[in-house]
């Protein structure tokens, strides 16, 4: 090694520490939590051994691991019927969410009209409106998506038109100046302005969805119309089943977390060479 | 207060008007009077500077000249009468005002997009454009990864793709450093030579408008009006040899002191500099 390269990696005492903080940041990033979460599973192991808790108050975590293997035929056809559920939610939440918006910002008219209706519907308990639903829809996945999408669209809508609205004036004035017509405007300027904001929507819409989904199957299930996760929870619930009760909880958690991650995925991708939000911070 | 060697220009006179405003006002409706009366005439060719304190209307001119806003009163009248066609305006910014989401290439692509114009068919102008201010090799760069200066050359590359016969720029340099402003002002000079366009400068800066034009016209402020014009005589090219130049310190001067007398005139009311 020559003496340049050695200069080089001398990295003052400041600096020094600062690198290091930096690499046990990123470590601990993953392991701090990691290690809480096998630490609290290992307690609660030792909780139901130590206290003789019987089965089907709180069951051992290796119980709950073997349920759902067990179990997994069923518990993994109803996660389907949720995900379904979710996932047809979001897209229709998406489409009215965005659609909506588009039609709020071309109208100022439109907007005053109707965006009040949007926020009734959104602070309603959905559980408070499911059984006029259950009155007026027949269909049983009808019902369930409109459900879930009541409670999923509006974080899209009321973002989106945000960001529809947050234009720089600029900006505006030069498609102004260059003839650019409504569609234009829309199609070059605001739709990919408004895009950090509907992102941020879609990751909040992602989780109601599925948030949404789940609370209809319990509202449905309780009348024993649903299939769906939620369904499962119910039924082991009645029959005392804590370790399906648990293993369904976890599937959802897990598919909650997923949802989480893709969708940041998706925003990160999108975002990651234009959006202050996705970019490195440099020193 | 205009000396000797600051008359008109010969070669702005003979040139034909392309721009007459006529009594242009302009009343916010707060009631504030941006504009009173401004009569001016802009020739083909001109590189006109608007010189004045902040508050004098400088930037609302260029605003009513580009039609994005219209007058309170008095006429805009175009060589051959009505608008220019917006096709034949070109506008810079103050800010560079670029998409942040496009590409170098993309953003200059914009205008001639949105007359719909093709990628592949506007693309040997922008090549062509970018070349001109400097940008070649960038082209795949999106705005937050270039500088301050290379992001206002996009912007001029943008304004000027459409070969607008009218440039109008509002204060384009003044959040740049010295030294990129200086490279700036020459190459945006050696584009206006080239290209004979006429350039209606909007700047708080006498040493800019002074090095840039061959016309400065000073405004004051309160209400917004016209001061007092001065032609700067000093032949073209203008390079750094004539921004040291005794000649250009002289009519710095001079303009400086239009300029002082142009804030003066707001008389009884506070003024807070720039």
């Amino acid at each position: 090694m020559t003496v340049i390269d050695e200069q080089v990696l001398q990295l003052d005492p400041e600096e020094a520490r600062r690198v290091r903080q930096e690499q046990f940041e990123r470590i601990g990033r993953w392991v701090l939590p990691l290690a809480i979460m096998i630490l609290a599973i290992c307690l609660w192991d030792r909780i139901c051994v130590w206290n003789e808790i019987p089965q089907y108050i709180l069951p051992r975590p290796g119980v709950v691991l073997q349920t759902l293997f067990n179990d997994a035929g069923l518990l993994f056809s109803s996660l389907l019927v949720t995900l379904r559920i979710t996932f047809l939610s979001l897209v229709l939440a998406v489409i009215g969410g965005v659609g909506l918006s588009v039609l709020f910002t071309q109208s100022k008219w439109v907007e005053m009209s109707f965006f009040p209706f949007a926020i009734v519907l959104q602070v309603t308990p959905i559980v408070a409106i499911f059984p006029l639903i259950n009155i007026y829809v027949n269909n049983q996945t009808t019902k369930l998506l409109l459900c879930a999408w009541i409670v999923a669209f509006f974080p899209i809508l009321s973002n989106t038109t945000l960001g529809l609205n947050s234009v720089d004036r600029n900006l505006r004035d030069l498609f102004k100046l260059n003839g650019a017509t409504r569609w234009q405007q829309l199609r070059y300027l605001r739709l990919p302005a408004a895009m950090p904001y509907f992102l941020g929507g879609l990751k909040i819409a992602g989780g109601l969805s599925l948030i949404g989904a789940v609370v209809a199957e319990f509202v449905a299930g309780t009348t024993g119309q649903s299939s769906g996760l939620a369904s499962r929870i119910i039924e082991a619930g009645y029959r005392l089943n804590a370790p399906r009760l648990f293993a369904a909880l976890f599937l959802i958690s897990l598919t909650g977390i997923l949802i989480f991650l893709v969708l940041s995925l998706i925003s990160h991708l999108i975002l990651r060479r234009w959006h202050e939000s996705a970019l490195k911070q440099e020193r | 207060m205009i000396g000797e060697k600051v008359a008109r220009a010969p070669a702005s006179d003979v040139a034909p008007t392309l721009l007459a405003l006529r009594g242009v006002g302009k009343v916010f409706s707060n009631g504030v009077t941006a504009l009173s009366a401004v009569d001016l005439t802009i020739r083909e060719g001109d590189f006109l500077s608007l010189l004045g304190p902040s508050g004098c209307g400088k930037s609302t001119a260029l605003r009513l000249i580009a039609g994005l806003s219209t007058p309170t009163s008095g006429v805009l009248d175009w060589r051959g009468g009505g608008s220019l066609d917006r096709a034949n305006i070109g506008f810079v910014f103050q800010e560079p005002t670029l998409l942040p989401w496009a590409s170098v290439f993309d953003n200059v692509w914009l205008p001639l997009r949105l007359k719909g114009i093709s990628r592949a068919r506007a693309a040997p102008a922008i090549t062509q454009m970018l070349a001109r201010v400097h940008l070649t090799g960038f082209e795949d760069a999106v705005p937050r990864e270039l500088s301050g200066g290379m992001k206002m050359r996009v912007s001029i590359a943008r304004a000027m793709v459409t070969k607008p016969r009218v440039l109008l720029m509002d204060e384009p340099f003044a959040a740049l450093d010295e030294i990129t402003r200086f490279k700036l002002n020459n190459d945006l000079l050696e584009l206006w030579q080239d290209e004979r366009f006429t350039v209606v400068f909007v700047t708080h800066s006498v040493f800019e408008s002074v090095f840039l034009s061959n016309r400065v016209v000073v405004m004051a402020a309160r209400p917004g009006r016209v001061f007092d014009e001065l032609a700067i005589e000093a032949s073209y090219p203008r390079d750094e040899v004539f921004r040291t130049s005794p000649d250009y310190a002289a009519l710095c001067r001079q303009a400086s002191d239009v300029l002082v007398n142009a804030i003066n005139s707001t008389a009884g009311t506070h003024h807070d500099g720039h």
